[in-house]
């Protein structure tokens, strides 16, 4: 008989903790709202099954429990309550499922007008690098890493040049301009996660993976590594700051070029002479 | 990962096969009695020969996940194609011999000629150990000739191919070898045709798994996964 | 009714062999240690598994403390905190409970359950669980080695698994445990291959597939996974083991590592993440399936009431084994692997949550109109259903692919998969023990004691649970040893990190009582008889108990009927043995 008011207290509290608990998602600070409301679509589902199972369980319990001469009825199956359960089920999974895909598809649909930002993650720190101003990238490579250049951008890429590398510093980003992180890693596994923008993707040596989104409102966000990288894991930190334009411009020109930093100036491509 | 899935549905079809036979539809409680379905108790089979067939299922999705991890990493850029050595093929022939004796061991332990038994389980041991030299010679010549185990990802699948099938083939032996000491053992050897089974049977899977490794490093295999691709796109 | 009629083939199944003289013990040594006995390998394997288990109880004791209390603990430094991380989780999921349920269990219940002698192949039974011991042995031989054991996390992704920045990642951690998964990996296939064959081969007469009890189903289809999922941890296993001792770049891909340039080129971590999931996702169902199985048997015997829906059971028992193995990516969403990949595995692992769901409901079916004795054993498989609802319903929120985004590798997942995985198959492990216990020893277990265990279990397990999901949701990361001045988490979530450390000491201490139990019953234990819970399934039907060598003295039991005869309409008792020819045919209400 216990077990029964123990049950029914089960539901009771977990639904009392979720209502009342102060504890609940970081206030978000990109577009990815979407994500929180499929979360909430989830709670609420998954919420009204728990308590319905578990309460009826309760009430199975408290109204068949043993009594003096009681005896269970026989009954192998129903294939009709069954098969209705097997529907209620499967459209309710449905309706979880729909709107989980569409919100994915539209996480990896990079907007065109995204800003690419490269995150290069190492033990136990992290750098980034920005186009420049002719908007690209230069490549990169492992091979290539060396105390003078610390990311591994290829010196023979005249779109590398004008990249503004930021070593193990404080990334600031425009709000409300998408932004297409583009995620490295030197050593081992690590995942760029900020948990005010929900985003996050493990960062793999070897590769470039990617996530986007828009930053939807100004100030400073703590980065940690989400993926296990070492001793050091736990102190992997960062600092991300959401700017107003103006505050953004005023930044980037402080920061250094890849030609400025490895002193190869004169043997600047188009790259440079764009400046 | 496309080669073990395919493996696994492979699996799943035989499983479901024999599931189709089980009356997984009948409704039990409504069965009472000893023999509800007609004359199928468990196999008839011998178990230590459905034994060995489990157990060769695991080692084929052994193998059929190197394939995968093969083909995955293939993919990536530095891979560079092996040249596979002469004697590869004369090994193959000497394992392809290893399989035809035993298969002649079972048809003579039916009949019960003894005596062409014991012959064919020796040609079936020596050429099994002639097959392992051979692979010891191919692994020295492309060591020689600077196909280095970490050389290359393609080299080294082929060592750890070769060593994983290598060591497959010396549990064998020694499988063949406790056959041989009951193929020696003073008549009546009531156990001898099924253990001879047993063991053909096992060579005859490690030729194909043989097989399968050859058309890996050769290249055909993945030949005939770009015209399954195309044909899928 | 069907008339009993003499077999009259040639061929006798192996289980019907009637010569006991095969299973008369020769000395005390082939008795009680290098024993063929399945009973007896099952209790090894049991005791084996509890004992390392608490092992890795005490380390996540030891994990706790640091999360409630960081800076307390001078020894516990980052690289002792993520070497328990890792320990925990590997002993917990291999080494405790898939040895418990498959090599325990398994031992144990499939032959007496389909009316065998013994195991198909004893000898291989026994070498299954000597190297399973080795395993063992080595896996704790990596506390002593030089540089710990390794800290890699227990999926051990590459590269950090194998390089200097990971405890033991440079020294002998990462090769111990290694070879330690290769020679259980080795082991478990000796034994799979006996449970397998054994349900094939080695039913009694009359015991037709659909007669089997869902335990034997749950532990036969779990089996099948296993033989076929962990290859591919053997096959991660072996290329890591290549990498880091000969140089080849299977995982490795080129790197610098603390500014150092490696050798390694080209290779693809995430190839290693397919591999090592590919045996995951099958494991976390190779781990549930027989607990589905044993508590299925569990409500039935203890409600008086069969199975409700018994071949649905069957069939989502065989769909959840089938699509496991097409769901493994999801623990990858935010891996990087390619993202359209999440579409589909999202989409193959909410329909696994159909015939999950489904054999849920008929749990809970089978408890209406039921005549529910609420016994210890009961009582451990409700609270099961309660930690699996919830454990399962939190796992559409990370199967969903973007509702994980957010949520992956936060304290959240660590919730979920101990609240799945973890506390609702051992409350299954404990029901089944007190359920089986009288079998095994004559004897019962003392029910003070086990009702003392049971709510402190099931109550303290749920708070140390749940609330661990709400500090996922509000961002804090797993494996971080402590969290520092973090701006996003708030002073409260330490506070709650406190009480789930308490909850947890006092679970871990709550299980000391249910061991002290296992050996105060053994001798004080009320004396059981040899059915004590009125079951139906033929392991309760041995003439004598505990079961002989050989389990059926000189007469195997022939099958009448299925396993689940309770409560017939007109029948002399509340149930009917399944080797009980009692002859009327049921009536079916519909």
């Amino acid at each position: 008989m216990a077990i029964a008011i123990v049950l029914v207290l089960v539901v009771a509290g977990s639904v009392l903790f979720h209502v009342l608990s102060p504890w609940w998602f970081t206030p978000i600070a990109s577009n990815w709202s979407y994500i929180d409301n499929t979360l909430v679509i989830t709670f609420w589902i998954t919420g009204i099954v728990f308590a319905a199972v578990v309460l009826f369980m309760a009430y199975c319990i408290w109204r068949f429990r043993h009594r003096e001469g009681s005896k269970a009825d026989y009954e192998p199956e129903s294939g009709r309550l069954e098969g209705w359960l097997t529907v209620v089920t499967a459209i309710g999974v449905a309706a979880l499922l729909a709107p989980g895909l569409y919100v994915w598809s539209q996480f990896v649909s990079v907007p065109d007008d995204a800003t690419e930002v490269e995150v290069v993650a190492q033990q136990w720190q992290w750098s980034y690098r920005l186009p420049g101003a002719d908007g690209k990238l230069g490549t990169s490579e492992a091979r290539l890493i060396s105390p003078e250049n610390p990311l591994g951008v290829n010196p023979e890429d005249p779109a590398g040049q004008d990249d503004v590398i930021i070593e193990a510093a404080d990334l600031h980003l425009p709000v409300d301009k998408p932004v297409k992180m583009l995620l490295r890693s030197i050593d081992v596994l690590h995942d760029f996660y900020v948990p005010e923008f929900r985003a996050k993707m493990d960062m793999v040596p070897g590769s470039v993976t990617y996530f986007w989104f828009t930053p939807i409102r100004t100030g400073t966000f703590e980065v940690l590594c989400a993926e296990l990288c070492g001793i050091g894991h736990g102190f992997m930190r960062g600092i991300v700051m959401v700017d107003t334009e103006e505050d953004y411009q005023a930044w980037l020109q402080e920061q250094s070029t890849f030609a400025q930093l490895s002193g190869t100036e004169v043997g600047m491509a188009d790259g440079g002479t764009k400046k | 990962m496309s080669v073990v899935i395919v493996f696994i549905l492979v699996i799943a079809g035989i499983s479901l096969w024999w599931l189709s036979h089980q009356r997984l539809l009948s409704k039990p409680w409504l069965e009472l009695g000893v023999d509800v379905i007609d004359g199928t108790p468990p196999s008839l089979m011998p178990t230590e020969k459905i034994g060995l067939g489990v157990f060769l299922a695991v080692v084929g999705c052994l193998f059929a996940l190197f394939a995968s991890a093969y083909f995955m990493r293939m993919e990536l850029s530095d891979w560079q194609a092996m040249p596979l050595p002469g004697i590869l093929w004369f090994n193959t022939l000497v394992l392809v011999l290893s399989s035809v004796a035993l298969q002649i061991a079972v048809a003579a332990s039916r009949r019960e000629q003894i005596q062409t038994v014991r012959l064919a389980l020796v040609t079936g041991g020596l050429t099994s150990l002639v097959f392992l030299a051979g692979q010891l010679v191919a692994w020295r010549q492309l060591n020689a000739t600077g196909y280095l185990l970490n050389a290359n990802p393609a080299n080294s699948f082929f060592y750890l191919l070769t060593a994983l099938h290598g060591l497959h083939i010396i549990g064998g032996i020694i499988g063949l070898g406790r056959t041989m000491a009951k193929a020696w053992a003073p008549a009546p050897r009531p156990r001898l045709p099924l253990s001879v089974e047993l063991c053909a049977m096992y060579w005859h899977f490690l030729l194909f798994i043989w097989l399968a490794i050859l058309v890996l490093f050769a290249g055909w295999a993945a030949g005939f996964v770009e015209i399954c691709r195309q044909l899928l796109t | 009714m069907v008339e009993f009629t003499p077999r009259t083939t040639d061929a006798i199944p192996p289980a019907e062999v009637p010569d006991v003289e095969l299973y008369h013990p020769h000395s005390w040594w082939t008795t009680y240690v290098f024993s063929q006995d399945a009973k007896v390998i099952a209790i090894q394997y049991s005791s084996t598994a509890m004992a390392i288990g608490l092992v890795a109880l005490v380390l996540s004791w030891l994990m706790r403390l640091q999360l409630a209390f960081p800076g307390t603990f001078d020894f516990i430094t980052p690289e002792a905190y993520y070497q328990f991380v890792t320990m925990h989780g590997m002993i917990m999921v291999v080494y405790l409970l898939t040895a418990l349920f498959l090599g325990g269990f398994g031992n144990y219940l499939i032959p007496l359950m389909v009316g065998a002698r013994d195991m198909a192949f004893p000898y291989l039974n026994m070498l299954s669980y000597w190297i399973y011991l080795a395993a063992v042995l080595v896996l704790v031989a990596s506390f002593f080695a030089p540089g710990g054991p390794t800290g890699a996390g227990w999926t051990l992704y590459p590269p950090q698994a194998i390089l200097g920045g990971t405890p033991g990642g440079q020294q002998a951690g990462i090769l111990i445990m290694l070879f330690s998964l290769i020679l259980f990996i080795i082991g478990f296939t000796m034994g799979g291959l006996n449970y397998v064959v054994t349900v094939l081969q080695g039913r009694a007469r009359g015991m037709t597939l659909m007669r089997m009890p869902l335990t034997v189903w749950g532990i036969f289809t779990a089996t099948v996974m296993a033989l076929l999922a962990f290859p591919a941890l053997f096959v991660a296993a072996v290329m890591m083991l290549f990498d880091r001792l000969l140089g080849t770049s299977f995982f490795m891909p080129a790197l610098v590592e603390m500014g150092e340039q490696l050798s390694y080129g080209g290779g693809s971590p995430i190839l290693f993440q397919h591999l090592f999931w590919f045996f995951g996702h099958p494991e976390v169902y190779i781990v549930a399936l027989p607990a589905f199985g044993i508590v299925s048997d569990l409500i039935s015997t203890h409600a008086r009431k069969n199975i409700f829906g018994y071949r649905m059971m069957v069939w989502a028992i065989v769909a959840i084994g089938a699509l496991s193995f097409i769901v493994w990516a999801h623990h990858m969403y935010v891996s990087g692997m390619h993202p359209y990949f999440g579409f589909f595995f999202a989409t193959t692992t909410l329909i696994i949550a159909v015939p999950t769901a489904i054999k849920v409901y008929n749990w809970v079916l089978t408890l209406w109109r039921g005549d529910i004795h609420l016994t210890i054993p009961m009582l451990f498989a409700l609270a099961f259903i309660v930690t699996f609802v919830n454990g399962g319903l939190t796992g559409l929120f990370l199967g969903n692919v973007v509702v994980d985004v957010p949520l992956s590798d936060t304290m959240f997942v660590v919730a979920h998969f101990h609240m799945v995985m973890g506390v609702a198959p051992i409350l299954v492990i404990f029901g089944a023990i007190y359920h089986w216990y009288p079998k095994i020893t004559g004897r019962m277990l003392n029910e003070v004691m086990g009702h003392f265990h049971f709510w402190v279990t099931f109550i303290g397990a749920y708070l140390i649970f749940f609330p661990m999901h709400y500090v996922g949701l509000v961002g804090v990361p797993r494996r971080y040893p402590e969290l520092g001045e973090t701006a996003f988490i708030p002073e409260s979530v330490h506070t709650l990190n406190e009480f789930i450390t308490i909850a947890a000491l006092v679970v871990g201490f709550a299980q000391l009582v249910f061991l002290f139990n296992l050996f105060w019953s053994l001798k004080n234990g009320r004396e059981a008889g040899g059915n004590p819970w009125r079951a139906t399934t033929l392991e309760w039907q041995t003439p004598t108990t505990p079961p002989p060598h050989g389990n059926w003295g000189d007469r195997l039991p022939v099958v009448y009927r299925w396993a689940y005869d309770y409560s017939v309409p007109g029948a002399p008792q509340d149930f009917i043995a399944q080797n009980d020819p009692w002859p009327n045919k049921p009536v079916v209400h519909r």
